[in-house]
This record gives C-alpha cells, sequence and structure tokens, in this order.
C-alpha cells in the first residue's frame, strides 16, 4: 500500500496537451467563447434579479398588496394589486385541483396498464402535444369551448343570450392544461423508476393491482408528484395570455362576482391576476403606471423564484427517478 | 356479492377510470384541432389561398371587421395575413439562429468546461432565466430595452430617413429578437445539457486518447452524436418562439409592418406585429364573428405549426433512440 502511494508523486504533472497553450488559435477562441456564453447567462440573471429587486423595494410597500385597485384617473388613487394577488392564488388553486388527478392518473395508466399499446402511444403524444401547444392557442381554443350554451353554467349569459365565457372558473379550466403536462412528466418518470419488486412483493401479499397502486406505488412517487405539480404552479403563476382573454379582457382589475350565491359567485365571475395585472399597467396595455407594473412583477418573481426553488428542493428528496435537467426546464419553463 | 361489495374498487373499473382519465388529454386536443379549424374556416374560404398573401395592414384589416355585424358579408372577411407571418418567422428566426449557438457555447461550457462551483451557479441560473413569466420579460423589454435603444442607439438620422411610414420610438425588431433570445436560450442550454452528458464518456475520452484537445473532442465526437438532440431542442425552442404573445405584443411595436431589410440600419428597429401577439391584441375585438374567425386562422397556424415542430423533433430523435437509449 505505502509503496503503491509513493509511486504516485504528489502533483501529477499535467499532459502537454491539455495545456490551453498547445491548442489552435480558433479552438482558444471557441473555448473563451464558450466561457462566455456561460458567464453572460449568468450576467443576464444576476442583472434581471438585481434590477427587479431594486424597483420592487422601491415600489412595493404593504398598502399597495394590501387595497384593492379602483378604476381612477389620478395615479395615487388607483390602488394596489389585493385583487390580481388574489386572483393569482385562486387560479392556482383551481388549475393544480384540476391537473393533478389528470396527470397523475393518465402516467398511472400509461405506465401499469397501457393497453391497448396504440391508445397509450396516442396519450403520450397528445401530452406532448399539449406542452407545446402556445398557450394562446389554449386561450382562444378554452373561449371556444366555454361560450358554447352547454358551459354557460361556468360563467354568465349576457343580456343577449350570448355566454360570456369568462370566468374564473373558465380560466382555471384552460390553464390547468399547462400543468398536465409537468405533473404528467413527473408521475411517468417516477413510475418508471420504481423498483419492480415492491410491485411484485405488493403483488405476492396478495394485494389487488389498485391497491398495489394506491397503497405502494403512490407514496413512493410522492416527491415525484409534488415535483410536478410545483412545476405547473409556476407554469399557471407566469402565465397571461389565458388570464388575459378568459378573466374578462379590458375589465376592471377587481373581482367581480357574478349572481348571489357568495362563493360560486366569485368562482365565476371576472377579475384579474397579477400577470393580466402587470401587462395593463405596463405602457403596452391601458394604465401606464410602471411603478404598479414594477411591483407586482416583483411580487410575481418572487413567488416564481419560490417555486423554483421547491421544485428543485423537492425533486432533490426523492428517491426514485429523478426529473433530468432538460425536462424539468422544458415542462416548467414560461409559456 | 357481498364480497364484492366489499372491494372498494374493482381492478377492472379502476384502469377504465384511469384510462379515461388519460383519453381525456388526447379528446381535448382533437377537440382543440376541430374548434379552431371550425371556426377558421370562415376567412380561408373567403379569401381563398390569398389569405396567406400580402396586401395592406392586416391590423387595419381586422380593425375594419369590428363592426361588421353578426352576419357579415363576404367581404368583410377581407384580410392579408402575410406581414404576420412575415414577423413572426423572421423574429423566432433570428432569435433561433442566435440563440442555438448561444446554447451550444453554454451548453458545452455547462457540461465539460465549467469548474463544480460555475456548474453549481449555472444550473440554477439557467432554470431561473427559463422560468420567468414572460410578461416579465416583455416589462423590462419595454421600459428598459426599448426606451434605451429608442433614445441612444437609433440616430436622429435613421428615425427621420422612414418617418414618412412608421416612427422608430425603440420598440421593434431588435429589442424583440434580443428578449426572445434570452427565453429561448435556457430551454436549449438544458436540453442540450441534457443529451450532452448522457454521452458515454469513453468516446470522448477515445479521441483524447487519439491526441485531439478536449474541445475537439467535444466538437467532433459529442456534439456528433447528439446532433439530432441539438436539433429537437431547436424545434421545441423555435416552437416556443412561434408561440410566444405577451412579451411580443408588448416589445414588437405592435404595428404588422413588415421590417425591410432594404431600409438599411433602419430595419433592425422597425416595428412588426407575429401571429400569435396579433391575437393577443385583438383578444377586445372577438366579439364580431369575422374578427373571431381570422384570429381563429392565425390559432389554427401556431397549432399547425406547433404540430409539425414537435413531430419534427420526434422523428429527428428516432434514430437516436434506436442506437443509444440512454441518448434521448
Amino acid at each position: 500500500m505505502s509503496a503503491f502511494q509513493q509511486a504516485l508523486p504528489a502533483k501529477r504533472p499535467r499532459p502537454r496537451r491539455s495545456s490551453l497553450r498547445s491548442w489552435r488559435w480558433s479552438d482558444r477562441i471557441i473555448y473563451v467563447l464558450a466561457w462566455l456564453s456561460g458567464l453572460s447567462l449568468c450576467l443576464i440573471a444576476g442583472a434581471l434579479v438585481l434590477y427587479m429587486l431594486v424597483r420592487g423595494l422601491q415600489y412595493v410597500s404593504p398598502s399597495l398588496i394590501f387595497s384593492r385597485p379602483r378604476a381612477e384617473v389620478n395615479q395615487a388613487q388607483i390602488g394596489g394589486f389585493l385583487d390580481p394577488l388574489l386572483g393569482t392564488l385562486m387560479l392556482v388553486v383551481i388549475g393544480v385541483v384540476l391537473a393533478t388527478p389528470v396527470g397523475v392518473a393518465s402516467a398511472v395508466w400509461i405506465v401499469e396498464y397501457g393497453r391497448p399499446r396504440w391508445l397509450a402511444r396516442v396519450v403520450e403524444s397528445s401530452v406532448e402535444i399539449v406542452a407545446g401547444t402556445p398557450d394562446i392557442v389554449i386561450a382562444i381554443f378554452a373561449l371556444t369551448l366555454f361560450q358554447l350554451g352547454a358551459f354557460s353554467f361556468l360563467s354568465f349569459t349576457a343580456s343577449g343570450g350570448g355566454v360570456y365565457g369568462r370566468s374564473f372558473l373558465t380560466a382555471g379550466a384552460a390553464i390547468s392544461l399547462l400543468a398536465v403536462p409537468p405533473v404528467f412528466l413527473a408521475t411517468r418518470d417516477g413510475l418508471e423508476a420504481l423498483p419492480g419488486h415492491q410491485r411484485e412483493g405488493a403483488f405476492a401479499l396478495g394485494k389487488t393491482r389498485v391497491a398495489t397502486i394506491r397503497r405502494v406505488l403512490l407514496p413512493g412517487i410522492r416527491p415525484n408528484i409534488a415535483t410536478g405539480v410545483t412545476l405547473g404552479m409556476g407554469r399557471i403563476i407566469g402565465d397571461t395570455a389565458i388570464v388575459f382573454l378568459l378573466l374578462g379582457v379590458g375589465a376592471s382589475e377587481r373581482i367581480e362576482p357574478q349572481g348571489g350565491v357568495p362563493g360560486l359567485g366569485v368562482l365565476r365571475g371576472t377579475g384579474s391576476t397579477l400577470t393580466s395585472y402587470i401587462y395593463s399597467n405596463s405602457p403596452a396595455g391601458e394604465g401606464n403606471a410602471p411603478q404598479k407594473a414594477y411591483a407586482a412583477a416583483f411580487v410575481l418573481l418572487a413567488m416564481v423564484l419560490a417555486l423554483n426553488a421547491a421544485a428543485s428542493f423537492i425533486s432533490g428528496r426523492g428517491r426514485s427517478g429523478k426529473m433530468s435537467f432538460g425536462d424539468g426546464v422544458r415542462y416548467g419553463a414560461w409559456t | 356479492v357481498l364480497e364484492r361489495l366489499r372491494q372498494p374498487w374493482s381492478d377492472r373499473r379502476a384502469e377504465l377510470v384511469l384510462g379515461a382519465a388519460a383519453c381525456s388529454v388526447a379528446g381535448v386536443i382533437t377537440l382543440m384541432i376541430v374548434f379552431v379549424g371550425l371556426r377558421a374556416w370562415p376567412t380561408f374560404a373567403h379569401n381563398g389561398l390569398s389569405w396567406l398573401g400580402s396586401g395592406g395592414n392586416p391590423e387595419t384589416q381586422i380593425g375594419n371587421m369590428l363592426h361588421t355585424g353578426p352576419h357579415p358579408p363576404a367581404a368583410a372577411y377581407h384580410l392579408r395575413a402575410w406581414p404576420l407571418i412575415y414577423g413572426t418567422l423572421l423574429t423566432a428566426g433570428l432569435a433561433l439562429a442566435f440563440g442555438l449557438v448561444f446554447a451550444l457555447l453554454a451548453a458545452v461550457f455547462l457540461v465539460e468546461f465549467a469548474p463544480p462551483a460555475v456548474r453549481r451557479v449555472l444550473t440554477p441560473v439557467v432554470r431561473l432565466l427559463a422560468g420567468v413569466p414572460s410578461v416579465v420579460y416583455g416589462l423590462i423589454g419595454v421600459l428598459v430595452l426599448a426606451p434605451f435603444v429608442g433614445n441612444h442607439v437609433i440616430s436622429p438620422a435613421e428615425k427621420r430617413s422612414v418617418e414618412y411610414v412608421v416612427q422608430l420610438d425603440g420598440t421593434g425588431l431588435a429589442v424583440a429578437v434580443v428578449v426572445l433570445t434570452v427565453m429561448i436560450t435556457p430551454i436549449m442550454v438544458a436540453l442540450i445539457a441534457d443529451a450532452l452528458s448522457e454521452v458515454p464518456s469513453a468516446w470522448r475520452e477515445g479521441a483524447v486518447a487519439l491526441g485531439v484537445n478536449p474541445l475537439r473532442a467535444t466538437m467532433a465526437v459529442s456534439l456528433r452524436a447528439i446532433r439530432p438532440a441539438i436539433v429537437a431542442a431547436g424545434a421545441f425552442a423555435c416552437a416556443r418562439a412561434v408561440g410566444e404573445a405577451v412579451m411580443l405584443a408588448m416589445v414588437s411595436g405592435s404595428d404588422a409592418f413588415s421590417p425591410k431589410p432594404w431600409d438599411g440600419a433602419p430595419f433592425l428597429f422597425e416595428p412588426l406585429l407575429t401571429l400569435a401577439a396579433s391575437i393577443f391584441r385583438n383578444a377586445e375585438g372577438l366579439g364580431a364573428p369575422a374578427v373571431r374567425s381570422s384570429v381563429d386562422a392565425f390559432a389554427l397556424l401556431l397549432l399547425f405549426s406547433a404540430f409539425v415542430l414537435s413531430l419534427a423533433s420526434y422523428l429527428v430523435k428516432l434514430p437516436l433512440r434506436r442506437h443509444h437509449a440512454g441518448l434521448r
């Protein structure tokens, strides 16, 4: 042992070829460019976060967060973004409640049953297509769908008999499509990574297939599902197009209940979220109140960053089938 | 009978329920194509193939449709969408071209050359940049980049040279492409880095053992091996760029003016509008059937391109899957 250690010099001399000086000029340039592009990504992210932090701290105040928006001409009186904040939270809840069962059930079906084979392939590729569909297309489709008479209970009916099609319920249903792919993918990867002997053990103990899924498999992949849901929440929070089309275009930013029933009235009513609030207060929208837009964007960014951190924390704790870097970014990225 | 009742959920029924949930996703996609296609039909029927052609400003044409009543005559559907298609192709194409080079370099750096400390920083940075909502990118574009470009980059002479057609205020092609590049690069970095780290290290080590330097080895062996994955990453990012609505509605100048390359330098700053951004901007006019049909036609076009791009990335990756299971 000691002889072996003595044979090794304390510091191995680097092979000559791996020194940068022996490289061709073109290679050196590419090497430097690779460093530069990596560092510039860091720089862009740093600048973005710092800038939003400065602007946010400059403009965010508790009164802004806890006061409702008002339609006033005077800048000082237009209030804060309590309603958009609540709207964002409501959409997240509705979206997750709708997307999680669908995503988890489809993934379980694909991995544990998956017969007939062609149907399983169709389902897998449609999830892929949903993930690649632009949110604005989903929004247009959902608006068409929910303006059908059959769905009038989800929103309200205008005096002319036309269904408005815009409410928290319809927006939540549409936006849940954004969260299905991450939940599906995380669940599928988790199930596929579970060792087969867990299933076999459960079968050997006389458990039925369903019981195995409910008592053995799903508890085993809970961190995976949580990662998927967190990624999906991030997508829902960051989405603007669906909110803009399905939560009342150009309507006031307040939550406007429809009908008398207290809880249901809000769900059937229109409102806004942080993203649509930012858009309408930016120079591109009608409001043109950059301070409010910055403040709301700061809050939004903080929420997204927190979710991001939560997702990587949870997926780091998972025992089986960590979602790969690429898939995590791809299915959790902005919409 | 009692025993069957005691079983909470029979296996057979569970399979049906789970299968139904899975099929609902496929059903939604089918419904989407059918609904959007049906809605889009009138505008295609009334305009024919010249719908794709150029002629006039689509935004003005859509504006004219606003007050054509619930049963618009055929003439009310007049629309020539080329400026929007051109704007979409131009922004997505340029952003993809810049972003792909940027992403390749960054991914090679991340996987092969970055010291562990830098890698630990860069991975969450990529995740962060990919997760920032597009409206925040748009806000920074319109409040920071556009005024900067408008005040310091565009010279007064350039503004004057195209004054009689279009106002240059900073929002336009250059800012749109820059922001779009920043948005799609992280996605490509993550996908390429993923594929790159799946390449068996023996392949690259073999090349190094033959005496090439590590960079050459990466380029000749690893990047070559994952070429399909690179194309697939590009296709995925391209789909994202084509479908991006909010950010482009904010920073593109929102005027369906086709930037003219022969205008010289002002070309870079001329405003434009993309298909997705046009849908977003016309959201308020959806009550008019003619507007609705035109907008749904844009959506159909976007849906079609997203479909083609995801099919392309699937087909491109097929040989990879066959030869090496790890290199998805």
